[in-house]
């Protein structure tokens, strides 16, 4: 049996929601599919009948100002949102992470909305998103009309590989951001190891506020942390109105570690280095974001 | 749908789970684009969609529709519209009709074994398009996940930049910078094209799974995969019944032997019921079909019952009397000793002994292309096999044992081969591909898929070694004990050869008057272990160096004079009691590579090892770290060392040499096109080489043990000097001279005042009833078996490297910045292919310290995927500064000595000595992980002295 028989190349919202709607077998809605492909050819997902192309969409292929916010579309490559200024001007975590996600052919199909629509507790583009306090566009297909909602990022996230959307009649359609302001700044780092498999060891953005020598606001987020992406809430707050001196982050780190919860993956890390290395990243992020600040 | 495909309209609908690569590889017929791993982590299948690089592999080909493809075939079609040119017209050149890009890979020497080429043309030619000045960052950036195992990140590096200043300035692409022989003769020693390159870049080269039969079958093999147990049950009837499969095959229906095997016959070409199981990769049973869907969906219904026998996943467990016995003689393959004076009366004259044990791990050749074999019956009843293989004529025994036939009824057909490394000398697919032809009486395709690939073929052993110096306070070298375990895993294939070079370099390229060293050739349940580039001395490099290193600290020396001191001179008598009367060139590569060492970073003798901080980036640690190797050229150890070939002259006036030697991008072919316009004094272009055809070649023998540009190169030599006396002696007859006054320039004889073409000559030769050619069977000096205290070699190969590692020190990850190498490879015959050699070795020895790990669990391979072993990356891919030192060696041609595997070997531990001079964490097992880096890390305190 092939790993699927009809490939629908969807013109718009309305047709593809109708079309995995309507599909007679398994469907399923497939972006740039350089993870989906990939479980179907290797076996890890059961063969579908219809395979519903999302990326020429119009309604999730823009990057653009939306009165005070910008919306990034979730079915653009990857490669776009890397070279986009103005997810550059306003966003540099997602860039940097964008950037770091698969390589220059993958971010030529790849999409952020396949990112964060896997789940997974330690995307790239999910954790930036999530620093960023992203709001999830999602088309829903009720009763034959397309329907617009946006929720939380964190909202979407269940567990490890489970998302909030309902396969055959849901869509992420994109993701708004805010706009920058002064004293905004952000960065993205993460730490990998150079044999197995290209999955961060651990990951971490970070966005703050700075008001002269004091964060005035912060937002931290990394993975993998816990079942889902992790916003360190605590370490936010004990950082909110100080300035990032060495011995600030070194309290900070202690409370990063007491509010994250790190394990230990066979033949990638253990968990006492994703501790250690949750440090260091506290530390060279908030660099980053602070600098830029 | 429809699409632009190369500039041309296409209508063509999309079959169910389509892949654009099929598209274009099957159904187009466009060939060049290249499957690798077929899981969007080589590049290989790089296509143009839309201007942007994409994989091929994982792109859906519906998705296609409306869009404008690119693939190499069109890359110089797309340069010369542009130019306003036709790159049709005939005037132009082959190479002037190509992109810049293509003309610069060429030049360069950036194109090897050219399986990855065509991603890397498509994905750099994106690049310049967004970017025609890119930096060497913009290129690492824009290559990182097109891989090439050749590893020719340098010269790919480069000819980008050429071929981006040539676009530029309308110029031709500026040759490249490469030294050439510090003796150059005519065509010996200076810089050359490779003979396939211009195939190579236009996507015009054919590689075994680019060959297409009319009714050819796909098959593929069901393997085992449990790691030991009997075969109690199997029913292959559900798959003989689907729809579309044309036969299925168990061991009952193999006509001959059922035993294949290198060296030792004991590798099943099927497991047949009560027969036992020895790695998951053990086959049970073979289809054919008519397509790949089906025959992959008949393994599935073909149902095998195992009786579970305990797994044997290690040499130490594999040798304990309790264990169970894989082989009717046993699990030991075989107890290698190496004995040289009296090893405690070593110990007891030593002022110091060390002793120490080193681990390293199972590692893959991951060359590119994966195994391939097409199998077809012949008209008149012979069995054709076209395959890339490192040994056409052992793959013909095997399949004819198989058969049950006479040699000469197997025709091997060597294809062009994507990467080999010495994982392509035992049988995979030939003989199935052959019993299934055999049976449907149709052409049949077996391709393994990576995942296949990674699980079934031959790895490089893991090893364990312990060593024990002995030593005087001066550090001269008194007695040095090793004991080793090789893992040979389920099957010998060349695993006694291998351990046997594990053992005798076990003590490295150093004179001690003691030596007692033991290696125990284990099988295990682990997928078996054979030939792999180093042949065994990688390991043991590892280890010796990594000791050297110790002993020097222990004793407070400088560890260059260290080396020095014990280093292997002329006059040497090695541990196997070899006296070495020529070529060691090991002093020279040393003082060459610290020379370079001092000129980068000035230091003393004392400081030049030392720690360093990275300004601006305190948490950063830099320091050089050295070793030192040799290796053996040509089989050795008292084998018939021989290779036959043949040079013939057309009446064209050019020239025709052929041998069974095979080309996997290493180089022979141009090393033989040398020899032979050498010897003619003629341009290259009039030299063709035709390589591995058992019907058409002469037996070259295996292409392994670096020994071919040796052995092969003198049989080609000898063929053209033969040759060449036989065109003077008709000249002479007709001309009534000395047929020492003819002599042979720029393609003609001349003889007196006549200039005779050679084509003419040819016409002469055969006026006299005799062929214008020569075969010449060339027989390497004798060598002697291990423990007789002869010649166990009859040349070795030196070098020395340095590395330059830059360490984090907060997260434990290491940058290899620098590697400096000096090798002596007796005479440079072909620079610009010698340059790849060294680079691609150096990467290949960075990926064996610091990113492979072929991990295999309970018999279980856990690295099943390209996903999860990784290969370097142009982006891991350091500066490399290759020094080459001309010790020549009297017998090889004109001096040449082996160059395959000693470019790879010192890396390794070049690498980890250096990782402990910059932070103090000294690492015994490989690959380096960094979390022991940041855990055992010796920083502020560290000190080196």
């Amino acid at each position: 049996m092939p790993i699927w028989n009809n490939y629908h190349l969807a013109v718009s919202l309305q047709d593809a929601l109708s079309v995995l709607e309507r599909a007679s077998g398994p469907a399923l809605c497939v972006a740039g599919g350089t993870d989906l492909l990939l479980d179907l050819q290797q076996g890890r997902h059961e063969p579908v009948d219809t395979l519903v192309d999302v990326t020429s969409l119009p309604e999730a292929t823009a990057i653009e100002i939306r009165g005070s916010e910008l919306f990034v579309g979730a079915c653009v490559p990857l490669s776009k949102v890397v070279k986009s200024e103005l997810v550059l001007n306003h966003a540099q975590a997602l860039v940097e992470a964008a950037g770091l996600i698969g390589g220059p052919q993958v971010r030529n199909t790849a999409t952020l909305g396949g990112n964060v629509a896997h789940a997974l507790p330690a995307a790239d583009g999910t954790i930036a998103l999530v620093a960023l306090a992203a709001e999830v566009e999602i088309a829903s297909y009720i009763e034959g009309v397309v329907q617009i909602r946006r929720i939380p990022i964190l909202d979407l996230f269940i567990g490890p590989g489970r998302s909030a959307l309902k396969p055959r009649s849901e869509l992420l359609t994109g993701f708004y951001l805010k706009l920058h302001k002064p004293g905004d700044g952000s960065g993205h780092k993460r730490i990998m190891r150079p044999q197995g498999v290209a999955i961060a060891i651990l990951n971490m953005s970070v966005w703050l506020n700075r008001q002269r020598d004091v964060i005035q606001n912060i937002q931290i987020a990394l993975g993998p942390a816990g079942p889902t992406p992790l916003r360190a809430r605590k370490t936010e707050e004990f950082l909110t109105g100080r300035e990032p001196l060495p011995e600030v982050l070194k309290q900070a780190q202690a409370i990063l570690l007491a509010e994250s919860q790190f394990r230990t993956s066979p033949h990638r890390a253990t968990a006492e280095y994703r501790k250690h290395m949750a440090g260091v990243l506290l530390a060279e992020t908030v660099k980053s974001a602070w600098d830029r600040a | 749908m429809n699409l632009t495909v190369n500039g041309n309209p296409i209508q063509i609908d999309p079959k169910p789970a389509e892949m654009l690569v099929d598209l274009l590889r099957e159904r187009l017929g466009l060939t060049g684009t290249k499957v690798g791993c077929n899981e969007s982590e080589c590049g290989a299948c790089t296509v143009l969609v839309n201007k942007e690089p994409v994989l091929a592999c994982t792109f859906p080909a519906a998705k296609a529709h409306g869009k404008d493809v690119w693939t190499v075939e069109g890359l110089a079609k797309l340069y010369a519209e542009r130019k306003g040119q036709s790159s049709d017209e005939s005037t132009i050149s082959e190479v002037a009709k190509l992109h810049p890009l293509q003309q610069a890979f060429i030049l360069y020497g950036a194109v090897q074994c050219g399986f990855c080429i065509p991603g890397q043309l498509m994905t750099s030619f994106a690049l310049l398009e967004k970017n025609p000045d890119p930096s060497e960052a913009d290129i690492r950036y824009a290559l990182k996940d097109t891989l090439c195992r050749c590893a020719g990140y340098p010269t790919i590096l480069r000819a980008i930049q050429a071929a981006a200043v040539a676009m530029k300035t309308g110029e031709e692409v500026v040759p490249p910078d490469v030294l050439e022989s510090q003796s150059p003769m005519d065509v010996i020693g200076r810089l050359h094209a490779r003979p396939d390159s211009v195939e190579k870049v236009n996507g015009a080269a054919i590689y075994t799974d680019d060959l297409h039969f009319p009714g050819m079958l796909e098959a593929r093999a069901k393997r085992a995969g449990v790691p030991h147990a009997i075969l109690k049950r199997l029913d292959v009837s559900r798959a003989r019944a689907l729809n579309g499969v044309v036969v299925v095959l168990t061991a009952e229906d193999i006509p001959g032997e059922h035993y294949h095997g290198l060296v030792t016959k004991d590798w099943p070409t099927m497991v047949g019921v009560g027969e036992r199981v020895r790695y998951i990769g053990d086959s049970v049973a073979i289809v054919a079909a008519e397509t790949k869907e089906i025959a992959a969906a008949a393994l599935d219904l073909i149902e095998a019952e195992y009786e579970i026998h305990p797994v044997i996943s290690n040499p130490v467990d594999a040798l304990k009397p309790e264990t169970e016995l894989l082989h009717a003689n046993g699990n030991l393959l075989k107890h290698i000793k190496v004995r040289k004076g009296d090893i405690e009366a070593g110990f007891e004259q030593s002022d110091v002994v060390l002793e120490h044990t080193f681990q390293t791990a199972f590692i893959d050749h991951a060359f590119l292309e994966p195994e391939c074999s097409v199998a077809r019956l012949t008209p008149d009843g012979r069995m054709e096999v076209y395959v890339g293989s490192q040994i056409p004529y052992s793959d013909r025994h095997e399949v004819a044992r198989a058969l049950g036939w006479p040699e000469d009824r197997v025709r091997v057909v060597g294809q062009l081969m994507g990467g080999g490394f010495g994982g392509k000398e035992d049988i995979m697919g030939q003989i199935h591909a052959a019993l299934l032809a055999h049976a449907t009486k149709r052409p049949v395709k077996l391709l393994f898929d990576r995942h296949e690939s990674l699980l079934v073929h031959p790895k490089r052993h893991a090893t364990q070694i312990r060593i024990k110096m002995g030593a005087r306070n001066d550090g001269t070298l008194v007695a040095v004990q090793t004991e080793l375990f090789g893992d040979t895993g389920a099957y010998a294939s060349l695993g006694e050869k291998v351990l046997t070079r594990s053992t005798t370099h076990s003590t490295g390229p150093y004179e001690m008057p003691h030596v007692k060293a033991d290696c125990y050739a284990m099988y295990t349940n682990n997928p078996p272990a054979g030939a792999f580039r180093g042949f065994g001395v990688t390991q043991s490099a590892f280890a010796i160096e990594t000791m050297m290193d110790m002993l020097a600290e222990h004793l407070n020396l400088d560890r260059v004079e260290l080396r020095r001191k014990n280093a292997l001179k002329v006059g040497s008598i090695t541990n196997t009691g070899q006296h070495l009367n020529e070529s060691v060139g090991l002093l020279e590569c040393i003082d060459k590579v610290i020379a370079e060492v001092d000129r980068i970073t000035p230091a003393t003798a004392e400081t030049r090892f030392n720690s360093r901080p990275v300004p601006g980036a305190e948490h950063l640690r830099r320091a050089w770290g050295l070793a030192v190797s040799f290796k053996n050229t040509g089989l050795g150890g008292g084998a018939n060392d021989k290779s036959g070939a043949e040079v013939e002259l057309y009446a064209d006036g050019t020239l025709e040499v052929r041998t069974s030697s095979a080309e996997l991008g290493q180089g022979l072919v141009t090393v033989l096109q040398l020899i032979v316009a050498q010897e003619f004094n003629l341009p290259t272009s009039r030299v063709r080489v035709l390589v591995m055809d058992t019907d058409l070649t002469p037996d070259g023998g295996p292409t392994t043990a670096s020994r071919q540009t040796y052995v092969t190169g003198n049989a080609a030599l000898n063929a053209a000097r033969t040759l060449r006396q036989a065109m003077a002696n008709t000249i002479a007859e007709k001309f009534d001279v000395d047929p020492a006054k003819v002599k042979f320039v720029e393609g003609l004889a001349v003889v007196e005042n006549q200039r005779i073409p050679l084509g003419e000559v040819a016409g002469m030769i055969r006026a006299e009833n005799r062929e214008p050619r020569a075969l010449y069977e060339y027989l390497a000096p004798a060598t002697s078996p291990l423990g007789t205290g002869g010649n166990m070699h009859f040349a070795y190969s030196f070098a020395a490297q340095a590395a330059e590692v830059e360490v984090n020190t907060l997260s434990g990850e290491v940058r290899v910045v620098r590697v400096i190498a000096a090798n002596d490879v007796g005479k440079a015959l072909n620079p610009l292919g010698l340059q790849g050699q060294v680079e691609g070795g150096v990467v290949m020895g960075l990926g064996n310290a610091l990113t492979e790990h072929f991990i295999v669990e309970e018999g279980k391979v856990f690295t099943d995927r390209l996903a999860r072993y990784r290969i370097p990356s142009i982006v891991q891919s350091p500066e490399i500064t290759s020094f080459v030192v001309e010790h020549p060696t009297a017998e090889g041609p004109y001096g040449a000595k082996g160059v395959g595997e000693i470019v790879s070997i010192p890396t390794t531990p070049a690498i980890t000595n250096a990782i402990y001079n910059a932070v103090g964490v000294r690492f015994d097992h490989l690959p380096v992980d960094q979390e022991e880096i940041v855990k055992n890390l010796r920083l502020p305190i560290f000190e080196p002295h």
